[in-house]
């Protein structure tokens, strides 16, 4: 079936089956930045926002279920060659080791710092434990985190130097 | 404009010891990494594997008639297709041969059994689940202690009369091989004479590595010339390329093996799975590209597992604590096949490093092989070969030992470490250890958690009725295989190329035979040859993963990249060097003999002010090469360690127990590593914090169970529990440095030592909090449920 999904601002014409997962959708639709990596949507690889507002598993549901909604994936957070603040900090901090959990990561960090813009290390970690990772041991990502938020809560333009 | 790193600000020239930030960062951070299921193809066609759910059985027929009915399924195989080919058995790294497809039988739960070709993958999935496949049941092996019993069934029908193997004779239809190392008479008579011994058991669960990206390859056979090209998640793709030649008698040269980025590894991307071979068997019959991307099921259940050893210990010592020899015995499941990723010459790897920190005169080891119901494996799990079996071991009887002795654990290691002066250091199980300072690390780890405080508050909480423990692991890890006189698979030596080509506007790219998962190369490599040739380190581009570009090495994994390629990377920049130098003596018209490298510049001796750059120099060896040198300035270098590295490290955890529900609490880790000169900090520091969770997994949460039938019972990741955030402790890392004196650049490898050195720690201290119970030792993975029921049955309240 046809259906028009809305990724990142611009609409993409899709040709799916009913069965169909958001997260084969996206990534038939070119952007391959979100990824796959468990089937039992333990992992939290395929992490995209819906909506502006809410971090969803793509594996979790069916493309034609995303018809109607907004979705940004980790190549809708960079403003052109400015990087989003929470892909800086993960940079800063090195908060990925071989890249893979890390676009995940980053939207389920987008939408717990939406909801809390300021958390404590124990809200960061309780707020990532959806998304997986096997190489950091999570240290550094709750830094990257720490570090967008007050980056995210200063003035545009100021540094933000760890 | 700075073109490869748009995002990041620049470097400048930084060399060693330098904290600076990743350059390969910029595409993961935008979502631009290109891993192998980013990889489409025209006309590429989608592959699904057909599992067996019975742990043994026969195959009494196998229908493919409706699978192939299904829309857009092209083919279905099955191993008499493969037959034809000479491809339904391959041979292992061990010297063993495995099935591809189920060739007459299954020998373990999801073997594959039938290969299906599709237009997408939906269809290759409906076209697998199509396949009707008819099963007998046989009898299964699940215990190894029950492998070799006269009775138990046979399971490599194949080989059953075969009573000699890879690794010498076999007593039984399903033993493999035993292996032994050490003087037995002598390490007993020592035993004998001991004024106190141990004796322990304990048990290295099967594991598997579990990297976020499952294993996947694309086979693209282009018959119009004749070239195949596989994109494959492989840590070793010249391995892997020079394999597949033997496999196919397709020649060399017209195979490339290209390794994409790769989403972890873990070891369990070295070997070649059955997935891989029929993925180019589809290519080459069907004339497409055919792809095919692991469900997490069939990377937990079908590919390379890890640990799995059974080990008994016995330890000497004098009263006073001081050790005097050691003998172990250990069972290895390694499955249906011998497929254990090891340097040939050791089917168990390197697991005679358990000796580990300690002076023992006399040890012997023996280790036997078994065939089991179960998939094949074995593989270095962030791990140097069977290293974290070995540290384990001596680490956790230490601690045996020490309560044996009623010694303090920590005292007892500082009587019988190796001492500074007694290095190059040849121990009893023949390898020479290359430096260390094991009192001094130790120290710095014990002030660091304050221990002599954390003694006192564990009495008084003792005292209280509160649960308290402290563990402690010292342990010296193997690593860089490795020198060519010992160390080959399956007769490739395991040396390690790097090539660096200089550009005239002094930029570069190099390469090595390696293939980074997260570890950095891209920067750590370019940071090397920053320190040599005082280049930029945003100048140099590190390129790994393509074998028609990259020189030829054995790749990473074993934490040996940067013992081998590592060294090599450091020996061609100093050979381009010495080419420079000649260049930059032309171009400050003095002789060779009067020029010397300061400040990363060549200058004229004793005159600071007479110097030429390396970009000048670049630019001159195209522009204005001296008469009668060849012009260019770029070189490959082969690098053949002289010995192997030993980096070890001292961990300290403390762990506060709930009475009432079991549950561990990991209060502080400090983890001190000692791995010679280190490159980058921040990125040591990272490789740090991700094996000391990989530990904490093992030690508390993973494990591949099977239950009687030989089901497995952790084939997703519900099952097979891997830490989140929330259970993963935070670490309190630091460092002792004692360069490796035959390194060039005194480096030793540091990626595997905290899996390695981590879980005794962790069990040390779950045990120490129970010892004045009577508990003496506890199997990982320590689950709450364990520890609920130990204390239940040592008669402790739950309030």
């Amino acid at each position: 079936m046809e259906i028009t999904l809305k990724i990142n601002g611009s609409e993409k014409k899709l040709s799916v089956e009913p069965r169909t997962l958001l997260v084969h959708a996206i990534r038939d639709a070119g952007l391959t930045g979100t990824h796959i990596g468990c089937d039992s949507s333990s992992c939290g690889v395929c992490t995209v926002v819906l909506d502006g507002k809410t971090a969803v598993k793509s594996c979790t549901m069916f493309a034609v279920q995303a018809e109607g909604h907004e979705i940004t994936t980790i190549e809708g957070m960079a403003q052109g060659d400015k990087l989003h603040p929470l892909q800086q900090a993960f940079h800063d901090q090195h908060g990925l080791q071989c890249g893979y959990c890390t676009p995940g990561m980053i939207m389920a960090a987008h939408v717990l710092l939406q909801h809390n813009p300021n958390p404590t290390e124990e809200e960061i970690r309780f707020g990532l434990s959806g998304n997986l990772c096997r190489c950091t041991g999570y240290q550094n990502i709750v830094k990257a985190v720490q570090q967008a938020a007050q980056m995210l809560q200063q003035p545009a333009g100021a540094a933000a130097d760890d | 404009m700075a073109v490869q790193t748009p995002n990041l600000e620049p470097k400048g020239i930084q060399g060693l010891g330098k904290a600076i930030k990743r350059k390969e960062d910029a595409r993961f951070i935008v979502g631009k990494g290109n891993y192998l299921d980013d990889i489409n193809l025209p006309g590429m066609l989608y592959m699904a594997l057909v599992h067996s759910p019975y742990a043994h059985a026969k195959i009494l027929n196998i229908d493919t008639s409706e699978a192939l009915k299904i829309p857009g399924v092209k083919a279905v195989i099955t191993a008499k297709d493969l037959a034809a080919a000479g491809l339904s058995w391959i041979p292992t790294l061990a010297g063993d041969k495995q099935m591809v497809l189920a060739d007459g039988k299954v020998l373990y739960q999801h073997q594959e059994v039938a290969a299906v070709y599709a237009e997408t993958r939906q269809a290759a999935a409906d076209g697998a689940a199509a396949v009707q496949v008819e099963y007998e049941p046989l009898p299964v092996v699940v215990d190894p202690y029950k492998a070799t019993a006269p009775d138990a069934p046979v399971l490599r029908e194949d080989i059953k009369d075969q009573m000699s193997g890879a690794h010498g004779p076999r007593r039984h239809p399903n033993h493999i091989w035993t292996w032994e190392v050490g003087s037995k008479d002598e390490t007993e008579k020592a035993l004998a004479q001991s004024e106190v011994r141990i004796k322990q058991h304990m048990v290295y669960p099967r594991s598997h590595p579990a990297p976020l990206e499952p294993c996947g390859c694309i086979g693209d056979m282009n018959k119009a010339t004749g070239r195949l090209t596989v994109y494959m998640t492989t840590q070793a793709p010249h391995a892997i390329r020079t394999v597949l030649s033997l496999v196919t008698k397709i020649p060399e040269n017209n195979i490339r093996v290209i390794s994409p980025d790769i989403g972890g590894g873990f070891g369990n991307k070295v070997p070649v799975y059955p997935g891989y071979v029929c993925a180019i068997v589809g290519s080459i019959v069907l004339g497409a590209p055919v792809k095919w991307v692991e469900t997490r099921t069939e990377n937990l259940t079908t590919t390379g597992f890890a640990r799995d050893f059974h080990m008994d210990i016995e330890i000497g010592a004098t009263k006073d604590g001081k050790v005097t020899a050691m003998k172990v015995y250990t069972l290895a499941d390694h499955g249906a096949f011998d497929a254990a990723a090891d340097p040939s010459k050791y089917p168990a790897g390197l697991f005679s490093i358990c000796t580990g920190s300690y002076d023992f005169q006399k040890a012997y080891a023996q280790v036997e092989a078994v065939y089991t119901n179960k998939a094949p494996g074995g593989v270095a799990y962030r791990c140097s070969f069977r290293v974290t079996e070995a540290s384990y071991l001596i680490e956790r009887s230490m601690d045996v030992l020490a309560h044996e002795l009623k010694m303090d654990p920590a005292e007892l290691r500082l009587k019988n470490f190796i001492q500074p002066h007694q290095f190059p250091y040849p121990s009893a199980l023949g390898w020479t250890y290359d430096s260390g300072d094991y009192e001094k690390t130790l120290k710095v780890a014990l002030e660091r958690i304050g221990y002599h405080e954390l003694r006192k508050e564990q009495a008084e909480k003792r005292a209280r009725g509160e649960l308290m423990g402290i563990g402690i692991s010292t342990f010296t890890e193997i690593v860089g295989a490795g020198p060519s006189k010992d160390f080959d698979i399956l007769g490739i030596k395991m040396f390690d190329g790097a090539e660096i080509r200089v550009h005239p506007t002094g930029s570069a790219i190099v390469r090595a035979g390696t293939r980074h998962q997260g570890q950095g190369h891209e920067t750590t490599w370019a940071q090397i040859v920053s320190e040599e040739l005082g280049l930029d380190v945003d100048k140099i581009i590190v390129e790994e993963g393509d074998t028609d570009t990259a020189p030829y090495g054995l790749g990473t994994y074993a934490s040996r990249s940067t013992p081998t390629a590592g060294g090599a990377m450091a020996l061609a920049a100093r050979r381009i060097r010495e080419k420079a130098k000649k260049i930059a003596a032309h171009l400050l018209e003095v002789s060779e003999n009067d020029v010397e490298w300061v400040d990363k510049k060549f200058q004229v001796k004793g005159v600071p002010g007479k110097s030429v750059t390396m970009n000048e120099v670049a630019f001159a060896a195209y522009t204005n090469p001296p008469p009668g040198l060849e012009p260019g300035l770029e070189t490959t270098y082969y690098y053949d360690p002289p010995n192997l590295t030993f980096p070890h490290g001292a961990y300290v955890c403390v762990v506060d127990i709930d009475k009432g529900t079991g549950e561990v609490k990991v209060r502080r880790f400090v983890a001190i590593d000692d791995c010679g000169t280190i490159i980058n900090p921040m990125i040591v520091e990272g490789q740090v914090h991700g094996g000391l969770t990989e530990g904490f997994a093992m030690a508390f949460m993973q494990e591949i169970a099977f239950d009687e039938q030989g089901n497995h019972l952790a084939s997703n990741f519900t099952d097979y529990l891997l830490p989140t955030a929330l259970e993963t402790p935070k670490w309190e890392t630091g460092h002792t440095v004692t360069p490796s004196p035959h390194h060039p650049i005194g480096a030793k490898g540091v990626g595997e030592s905290p899996t390695v050195g981590s879980p005794a720690a962790f069990v040390n201290a779950v045990v120490d909090a129970l010892a004045h119970l009577g508990v003496r030792h506890i199997d990982m993975p320590i689950t709450r449920e364990k520890v609920w029921r130990v204390l239940r049955s040592a008669g402790i309240d739950a309030f």
